[in-house]
């Protein structure tokens, strides 16, 4: 439960500008705190990447010590760890998640993939 | 399994003793909570490091028998 689970997640942090650990995928949230991110960042017409921890007993545990973090979903932008979905809706109602995108210049437009 | 509201509370207050801690039962389920806790001690953290030091003070409870605590922090104004 360390070393493996981990690199995975280096790497996929490292290549999605932004990238979310979810339960279930962006078309079909499997959890209202997944649903509610996946509907943010959407909003905000951001392309990220998800990740679904329900596939994956491995990543759902791995990803929670990686970040020092107990829940699910967890918002990773440009490898750092923004926050779960009480701070990521914090963060958008106040402007701050834009402001966050913005100065990491992640790129905007189209939906989900 | 569920936990009190004041469990919740008792053991956010013994890792935070200036908290003022508000808790709300928002089901009525005893399963769904939204806790608000303002305290000096997050003052210059990140939103994230507030949050972790919370869920420490709940030693390990968040994401098992407590599954959905809405958490809220800051500092006192």
């Amino acid at each position: 439960m360390t070393q493996p689970v981990f690199d995975r997640i280096k790497t996929e942090i490292a290549e999605a500008p932004v990238m979310l650990y979810m339960k279930g995928n962006a078309m079909f949230p499997q959890c209202g705190f997944s649903a509610r991110v996946v509907q943010i960042l959407t909003h905000l017409k951001v392309p990220f990447k998800t990740a679904n921890v329900l596939e994956d007993a491995e990543l759902r545990e791995g990803i929670k010590q990686f970040s020092n973090w107990p829940t699910i979903p967890q918002l990773y932008v440009k490898g750092e760890f923004v926050g779960g979905c009480d701070i990521v809706t914090e963060m958008f109602q106040s402007g701050e998640l834009e402001t966050l995108l913005t100065e990491k210049d992640v790129p905007r437009q189209a939906a989900a993939e | 399994m569920a936990m009190v509201a004041g469990e919740i509370e008792a053991l956010i207050r013994a890792a935070l003793p200036d908290a003022s801690v508000t808790i709300e039962d928002l089901a009525g389920d005893g399963d769904h909570y939204a806790a608000t806790v303002v305290s000096e001690q997050f003052r210059g953290l990140s939103r994230v490091r507030q949050h972790q030091i919370v869920y420490t003070a709940l030693r390990g409870r968040m994401g098992g028998e407590l599954h959905a605590l809405a958490l809220q922090t800051s500092v006192p104004e």
